[in-house]
């Protein structure tokens, strides 16, 4: 019998075999699924909640899975004012999550020390950890906090994870460092 | 009604003397005589709620130190408040009312922290709002309102970080008038300009630690 | 046949404390300051025996933000928008009690209309407090529903504060001798179909919490505070009245004109976690009732002192269209407010308690001292007394029965 044998494209298969790019992959599904950790020090803890109730709602986005436990979280929303004393615990919890992790520093104080230019208030959470996404507002609305979010997101879609994942890239926290 | 609690606390305590105030009944006290002024004010006048404890830094003058003391009682709702001097202005020390009044003991603990007042005979004095190593008591006048460089509590974290308890940069305000001087001197600034972000801080004593 | 053996468990943890074994033996556990249930930053060094804590120490400062320093090296009004930050539930009433404060040590004499201005304020703030008190609280038993509720109408008075302030909970609404600007035209009318509609959650909330088995096991009996220990360690608020103590500064010192409405002061009886969250409900169904007071015969005027001209920056329009009012802004900007000297203590009923703050003034726009007074922070000083004695599970629910917030706690 006469058999023919497709290299390319076959039409039998469609829509089961995509064909793309494996850091598209890997970025595509760790991006829909954030499940941040509140990281709720002050004020923004409160617009943080805000968010994940009835009228903003984060699960809109596929982050409302809030872990309280760094271990099951891969993104650290840090809400509030970090002072010297909490950014030891800060750092610990950061430390404590698995990789791929990202930090989104919410509010003034978290990314600048805010209006708290004081001896005890870290100015800027930076400091002790990498931070991916910036939040002004004193504190954000919430749809500030979502827009961050999604920022984060297209983020994550952008990273070159399969590198990182093989050992081929620098390490995040490196990469960010030299950033600055 | 407040007065008559004030002539009566007078009379009992001839060394209690009426302190001038913009509100409640006030009284100056000895600091060795706290003691025994508070527990008769919980037993025999009905403060039954010490509502505040505080202590304020004169800066230059001597006494250097005073505790201030709120008391409330819930019978005639009036306030009565009590300031005691300390002596020693280099180690100043009052004694510890937190065996009469249990709500003493973190405030006196937080007073300690702040300005650096010894409690004698307290259950507990360690520091309450900064972490326990930490080396100076900023309420004091001469503290910097942006802080004084030292390490960070935690070594492992600054050997990962090299984060540091650094000055926070003043130079964005807020301004306020120093109302002295020809006007062009006294328009509002910062306080404290030592240093800005640019410019690092000078190692000499910033203006501030010297007013 | 294979014998059937009969195995009761019984309360587990009490047994374990029965047991010998486990005399003398005790584990140390520590909870935050990152935890769900601390809200906030508090961290609880405890000692465990079985399941029974023995000893609790609570450490705070975590939240530490020097404010009290801040203020030495500002103006009165520059330190508004700090007072927010402090008990981050209610900024409404931190901004009013605040200005209260400075105005006794001005002696400025406050407009009609702009006291029932701040009462309204404090009364919303105190219904946004308790509604996440009692959400929170909800939670921390394991009931999720109650947050959903409580937060939804939340929402709705953001959107009121909104609407008054331009800042859903970051308000710094008022000024010394005043308040920032009057209220939004229609303003009352939302108000008042606020209330209407809260009520009927409040309720629905009480058939959710106030008779479940589940809630009235976890928090009656528990966490008892004794009359004497609740004077003793200072409490205050909806905590201290929960112990059967009659004091609510709205009652017994007036202020803002408070001695115009009609309410009821709840007391507790037994001073345990189930009553402390019954109070937070009739306090809101009292304060709508002052609202509805307030807004039935609000008063006409001006909204802030007169007299303040001095400290109160002038309309902003004014400043840009008349001389006198140029002038007066320029002389505030410049050489700042001139206060008096004095020390004036001024307490205020905040939704967590007596909200205080102790002003040492030696002249001139900046006070020589400023301590605050955070009710949380003498509500949480009988931590140490209250815990020891109660199982581990106990602690979410005797923390969310406290409802402190570490803002005004560290300060």
């Amino acid at each position: 019998m006469n058999e023919t044998t497709q290299i390319a494209y076959d039409s039998k298969v469609e829509g089961e075999v995509i064909v793309t790019r494996a850091d598209a992959v890997v970025n595509w599904v760790r991006k829909h699924s954030v499940w941040p950790m509140p990281m709720g020090l002050a004020c923004c803890a409160i617009e943080l909640m805000a968010s994940g109730g009835s009228r903003f709602d984060i699960s809109r986005f596929g982050m409302e899975v809030m872990r309280f436990s760094p271990r099951q979280a891969d993104c650290m929303i840090v809400a509030g004012t970090v002072t010297y004393k909490m950014a030891e615990v800060v750092r610990r919890i950061y430390e404590q999550m698995a990789e791929p992790r990202w930090v989104v520093a919410m509010g003034a104080c978290a990314s600048t020390g805010g209006m708290y230019r004081s001896y005890a208030v870290m100015q800027g959470v930076d400091r002790i950890v990498p931070v991916d996404v910036y939040v002004s507002g004193c504190p954000p609305r919430p749809e500030a906090l979502l827009d961050a979010m999604i920022k984060l997101q297209d983020k994550i879609g952008r990273e070159s994870s399969v590198k990182a994942i093989r050992g081929k890239a620098p390490a995040k926290e490196a990469e960010q460092k030299a950033e600055v | 009604m407040e007065d008559a609690t004030l002539v009566k606390l007078t009379e009992t305590f001839d060394f209690l003397s009426v302190r001038a105030s913009g509100d409640h009944s006030a009284l100056n006290c000895p600091a060795n005589k706290l003691f025994e002024v508070a527990q008769s004010l919980r037993d025999d006048f009905g403060f039954d709620l010490l509502v505040d404890v505080t202590g304020i830094d004169w800066d230059a003058a001597s006494p250097r130190f005073s505790g201030v003391y709120h008391f409330f009682s819930t019978a005639s709702h009036g306030y009565l408040r009590v300031v005691a001097n300390c002596e020693d202005d280099i180690n100043p020390q009052l004694p510890s009312i937190s065996a009469i009044y249990p709500a003493a003991n973190w405030h006196e603990r937080e007073t300690f922290d702040m300005l650096g007042i010894r409690y004698s005979g307290h259950p507990n004095l360690k520091r309450i709002l900064m972490w326990d190593e930490y080396p100076y008591f900023p309420l004091r006048k001469e503290f910097p309102l942006a802080g004084i460089e030292t390490d960070l509590p935690a070594p492992d974290v600054v050997e990962t970080t090299q984060a540091k308890v650094k000055s926070a940069p003043m130079m964005g305000g807020p301004f306020v008038s120093t109302r002295s001087g020809p006007m062009s001197q006294a328009e509002p600034r910062a306080r404290d300009e030592s240093w800005t972000e640019s410019e690092e801080k000078p190692t000499e004593p910033s203006d501030e630690a010297k007013r | 046949m294979a014998e059937v053996k009969e195995i009761t468990i019984g309360d587990v943890a009490k047994r374990s404390v029965d047991t010998a074994e486990f005399e003398g033996e005790t584990m140390a556990l520590n909870i935050g300051p990152s935890h769900p249930t601390t809200h906030g930053v508090l961290r609880l060094k405890m000692q465990l025996d079985g399941d029974v804590i023995k000893h609790c120490e609570p450490v705070l400062g975590y939240l530490h933000r020097g404010d009290e320093k801040i203020a030495e090296s500002m103006t009165y009004n520059q330190f508004v928008p700090y007072t927010d930050r402090l008990d981050y539930l209610a900024p409404l009433a931190n901004n009013v009690t605040y200005a209260m404060a400075v105005e006794q040590l001005a002696q400025l004499e406050i407009p009609e209309r702009c006291q029932a201005i701040r009462v309204l304020c404090c009364e919303l703030a105190r219904i946004s407090s308790h509604l996440l008190g009692v959400g929170v609280y909800g939670m921390d038993a394991g009931a999720w529903t109650v947050f959903m509720y409580t937060f939804s109408q939340r929402e709705k008075l953001y959107t009121l504060f909104e609407e008054l302030t331009g800042a859903r909970f970051t308000t710094s609404y008022t000024r010394i001798g005043g308040v920032a600007r009057d209220i939004p035209d229609g303003w009352l009318g939302r108000v008042s179909k606020f209330c209407d509609q809260v009520l009927p959650v409040i309720d629905e909330v009480d058939t959710l919490l106030m008779r479940n088995r589940i809630f009235m096991e976890r928090t009656a009996g528990i966490g008892v505070i004794s009359r004497e220990d609740a004077l003793g360690y200072g409490l205050t608020g909806p905590n201290l009245r929960a112990s059967g103590v009659d004091l609510d500064l709205r009652k017994d010192r007036p202020y803002c004109g408070y001695e115009k409405y009609d309410f009821d002061v709840p007391i507790g009886k037994n001073g345990d976690c189930y009553d402390r969250y019954l109070m937070r409900g009739e306090e809101i169904r009292q304060s709508v009732r002052i609202i509805r007071q307030v807004i039935e015969d609000f008063p006409d005027g001006a909204y802030y002192a007169e007299d303040a001209k001095k400290i109160f920056a002038p309309p902003k329009a004014k400043i840009l269209t008349s001389m006198e009012e140029l002038i007066q802004n320029f002389m505030i900007v410049t050489e700042g407010p001139r206060m008096p000297e004095g020390e004036v203590y001024f307490e205020a009923e905040n939704p967590k308690g007596a909200l205080g703050f102790f002003i040492v003034s030696k002249g001139g726009g900046v006070p020589y001292r400023l301590k605050i007074r955070g009710p949380s922070f003498c509500n949480l000083s009988i931590l140490e007394k209250l815990l020891p004695g109660h199982y581990l599970t106990d602690v979410t629910v005797i923390l969310g029965s406290l409802d402190f917030v570490m803002g005004e706690c560290d300060r």
